[in-house]
């Protein structure tokens, strides 16, 4: 062996060494950055529930952590960010699950490769531009059928948070459905069934636990959405189910106290983490619930 | 193709050496009341046409949130829709962050409903104080009950938040005490939230700077305030450029200020902007919608401004109501 | 069992109709989809295709909504988004390389994996906490264009990780095996062999990535991106703002002037976007083709 060889083979060892242990440190920042997460959170919480108590948080009724009378009660934000997630998922879950069936039973090869990839669009869109859409749009053709609704509501922007999330539905719904084997169609088929029976009475029963999980990210995605009811639910805290009057949601809550760029170590700069902590939580129990629906779906159908 | 890597880095340094001529670039840092900021915002947007290099930064976080980033040496200048507080004065003493108090404008607070509200032609300070004191939290939710003969529908409330100098002056001169008030209404700093909830809202209430108000004359309706007492006009009064100016307006007319920064006035950028501010300003006050001040109250708080007289004539007790510029000044350059 | 003639016919029948009556609901609901964004678009080219000229693009953010205009916002944006890349697209590589290729089948590729997915799936607000709390505050960067890019650096990164592993699975094994064969250590075959191939899919799934990041503002506004800035930044540290949140702050305006402005802004940021899906399927195509996969 020369001696340029051995030199060769030598750096050679050395790069592979440092490259091994720099790839290492990029595979590991996604893991820094969720204990980052959790540890802000966590830090800025812990300060939080120094001051109030968890009970209060939990269970007041009123959401006014800035005013001389203060009641730090998530309740109404959290009534807020259900009714407006809850509107999107009545729409969504209609429009996108007919939509899969269809494009997953009923349609031809051509439809499909048109139709998917415009239906992708919905979804790329910036929410920004959906929130514009809401506020100035959506909320005026609203308020010639109903005269009572305030310009700012759950209803607009629960609305169009459903359009935006109806490609997540379906995709993931029809994807659901294709990987339902052949064999179970074929078998009902041959008893007679029409394609709209196998579609309702075979298909969708065997894809149950798949489609589930779409509408659990769905939501997840939907409670998780900030510009959207910035520009257009308002900014009033309060406990109702009433889709027509201002509100405010808990994402929308940590853009307007971030506006006014609170000072670090005040009750009003630890309640953004406050709520961002409930936030985190919910949306992570809804994935690994989403998750865990799909991996036992995959053991079922196998 | 480690050029595709190359090229992304060498792309983005790129871009950022080449427009980084002046680290150093003169930089005015100002925040605080949104009542003020229209004005502020005007003479910045002029300033930059006379003096290209300086950048003048403002935000919105409202009086309180403005003067908390200013006593903690934050910013440069801060835009005030009410007088420092003693708590402010204290923080800024703490920072040793000395301030001169410069009055801009006169401002009207106004309360308006949306135009199809039809029952509304004036309102007493009384009714207003029944509406928004902290006892009619979840109480007072009706327009029947604040006076007989108007509809049973609900009222939707918006107005200023609490970091809002407009707030404090409203919870002061309508409440009786600063800062007390009920909290399940729409708030923000940001006036134009405001102004899109009401004028999209039959059944709306709200109150903010009458500069707002004249630059959405179409979609608000302005409501008169009666404050029973005949000394200064009978009957509902509407905050107009006369009646400001002539105390007619009350309780909720008032002075707005920016407060600067005494070391940053030695920077010849903030000493020529806040100059800029009370001579070429003055003709925005009127365009933005506030009313300007006397010629001798410039003239006052200019003199402030070149022997940077500090501390505040309203001796840190915050908003006075009724109380003159003039009188106040005069008196301190006695 | 017997049915008759006529019961068959009927029930034939009723079921040809549900059939139709489906197909119908379908074609309702995809077109109740695809209208609506037909109607955003339009409604968007009606409020602000009027308002879009030289001057629009020219201008800085003014109170006279004839006057005000995208400069900052635009240059604000291009120079985040590149920064972004500048950080997120060489860790994000990296993390991929080292998953796809170095770690194997361990429980700790496993939790790192889980791990990216659940990030995936995290509101992007909270990354705009994190970024508050971190970069903001603890370290002091305060509201300047590092700080944004940095945050959203870490949004995109779980994006770019697991398109790009996706990419280095295309790869097939034999030329892995292959290099080893001729005697190149890991990282020579990565180099040489392995990524040149996976780089139009690892570029592809970038650019959209990049594409997802600019129409962000929940988190640039958690961190401080002001709206008044009436000038370029000037270096790292410098304050700035971006095209979602002038979108954001003109469309919070009363003003109708201002809403045209917001509709003509959007107009710029779907272009924008468009020319970046646009460039990521051209790549993907030229590449396909050239190396034949």
């Amino acid at each position: 062996m020369t001696a340029t060889t051995l030199h060769h083979l030598t750096r050679g060892r050395y790069r592979e060494r440092a490259a091994h242990v720099l790839l290492f440190f990029c595979g590991t920042l996604s893991i820094l950055t969720t204990l980052g997460i959790v540890a802000v959170l966590l830090f800025e919480t812990l300060a939080f529930f120094r001051e109030v108590p968890l009970f209060d948080f939990l269970t007041d009724t009123q959401w006014t952590p800035l005013f001389a009378d203060k009641h730090f009660g998530i309740l109404p934000l959290v009534a807020g960010t259900a009714l407006t997630a809850g509107i999107a998922v009545c729409v969504a879950t209609p429009i996108g699950l007919v939509s899969a069936l269809y494009l997953s039973e009923y349609a031809t090869d051509r439809v499909r490769h048109l139709v998917k990839p415009v239906l992708e669009v919905l979804a790329g869109v910036p929410t920004v531009v959906y929130g514009y859409f809401a506020l100035l749009f959506i909320t005026p053709l609203l308020q010639t059928v109903i005269p009572s609704l305030s310009g700012f509501n759950a209803l607009s922007p629960g609305i169009v948070i459903g359009v935006m999330i109806i490609p997540m539905v379906s995709s993931l719904s029809e994807d659901a459905m294709y990987a339902v084997p052949q064999s179970l169609r074929e078998g009902a088929y041959a008893l007679g069934s029409s394609k709209l029976q196998v579609a309702v009475k075979v298909v969708v029963p065997a894809a149950f636990s798949g489609i589930a999980a779409s509408l659990l990210l769905g939501v997840s995605r939907a409670i998780g959405e900030t510009m959207i009811l910035a520009i257009a639910a308002g900014q009033q805290p309060r406990l109702t189910l009433n889709p027509t009057v201002p509100i405010e949601t808990m994402t929308a809550y940590i853009v307007q106290v971030s506006l006014g760029d609170t000072p670090t170590g005040t009750i009003e700069y630890r309640t953004i983490f406050a709520v961002g902590m409930m936030l985190f939580l919910g949306t992570l129990a809804l994935n690994l619930v989403s998750q865990w629906i799909k991996q036992r779906f995959r053991e079922q159908v196998g | 193709m480690g050029l595709r890597h190359g090229t992304t880095w060498a792309l983005g340094l790129s871009i950022l050496t080449a427009a980084a001529p002046a680290w150093s670039a003169a930089l005015i840092k100002i925040d605080g009341s949104s009542t003020v900021y229209p004005i502020t915002e005007a003479v910045a947007e002029e300033f930059a046409k006379a003096q290209p290099k300086v950048r003048v930064t403002v935000g919105i976080s409202g009086t309180g949130g403005g003067f908390k980033k200013f006593c903690n040496g934050e910013t440069d200048i801060s835009d005030a829709s009410r007088p420092i507080k003693m708590s402010e004065v204290q923080q800024c003493d703490a920072k040793k962050i000395g301030y001169v108090e410069v009055p801009v404008a006169y401002d009207g607070i106004a309360v308006v409903v949306n135009p199809k509200n039809d029952w509304v032609t004036g309102m007493t300070v009384r009714e207003l104080k029944k509406l928004w004191e902290p006892a009619a939290q979840g109480k007072i939710t009706r327009w029947s009950q604040l006076r007989a003969g108007w509809p049973n529908k609900e009222i939707h409330l918006f107005g200023a938040g609490v970091d809002s100098g407009t707030y404090d002056y409203f919870t002061d001169a309508i409440v009786g005490t600063e800062h007390a008030s009920r909290g399940d209404y729409t708030a923000s700093e940001d006036d134009n939230v405001l102004i899109q909830g009401i004028a999209t809202d039959p059944l709306a209430l709200g109150f903010f700077g009458v500069a707002y108000y004249e630059a959405n004359k179409g979609r608000l309706t302005l409501v008169g305030i009666d404050d029973e007492n005949s000394k200064n006009g009978d009957g509902p009064i509407l905050p107009t450029f006369e009646t400001v100016k002539n105390g007619t307006y009350q309780p909720l007319a008032r002075p707005i200020f920016i407060y600067v920064n005494s070391k940053a006035l030695d920077r010849p950028e903030v000493a020529d902007f806040v100059k800029f501010y009370l001579t070429e300003g003055k003709p925005l006050v009127r365009e933005v919608g506030y009313i300007s001040l006397p010629d001798p109250v410039y003239e006052l708080a200019m003199r402030r401004i070149d022997t940077r007289i500090v501390g505040s004539v309203f001796g840190g007790k915050g908003s006075q109501i009724g109380v003159t510029l003039e009188s106040l000044l005069a008196a301190e350059s006695k | 069992m017997r049915i008759e003639a006529h019961t068959l016919a009927r029930m034939l029948s009723r079921r040809r109709g549900m059939e139709l009556g489906f197909k119908a609901l379908a074609v309702t609901t995809l077109a109740i989809a695809l209208g609506s964004l037909a109607l955003l678009l339009l409604d968007a080219i009606a409020d602000g295709a009027g308002r879009l000229s030289w001057q629009f693009l020219t201008s800085f953010p003014s109170r006279k909504p004839e006057e005000a205009g995208i400069l900052s916002a635009l240059v604000g944006t291009v120079c985040l988004i590149l920064l972004t890349a500048v950080f997120a697209f060489p860790i994000g590589v990296g993390a991929a390389i080292y998953l796809e290729e170095y770690a194997g089948k361990s429980w700790f590729s496993r939790v790192v994996e889980v791990n990216i997915s659940n990030l995936a799936g995290v509101p992007s607000i909270i990354y705009g906490l994190l970024g508050l709390e971190l970069f903001v505050r603890a370290l002091g960067f305060d509201r300047s264009l590092l700080s944004g890019a940095l945050t959203m650096a870490l949004l995109v990164l779980p994006i770019i990780i697991i398109s790009s592993r996706e990419a280095l699975r295309t790869v097939p094994r034999s030329i892995r095996e292959a290099s080893f064969a001729l005697g190149a250590d890991r990282w020579q075959t990565i180099w040489h062999q392995v990524l040149p191939l996976a780089l139009p899919g690892i570029l592809t799934g970038s650019i959209l990535a990049f594409s997802r990041a600019i129409g962000e503002a929940a988190p640039l506004i958690t961190i401080g991106a002001l709206t008044y800035v009436a000038f370029l930044p000037d270096g790292l540290f410098a304050p700035f703002t971006a095209l979602p949140i002038q979108i954001f702050n003109w469309v919070s305006r009363p003003q109708a002037g201002f809403h045209a402005n917001a509709a003509a802004a959007i107009l710029v940021l779907l272009a924008v976007l468009l020319l970046m899906n646009a460039l990521a399927v051209f790549l993907r195509q030229r590449y396909q083709k050239r190396l034949n996969l």
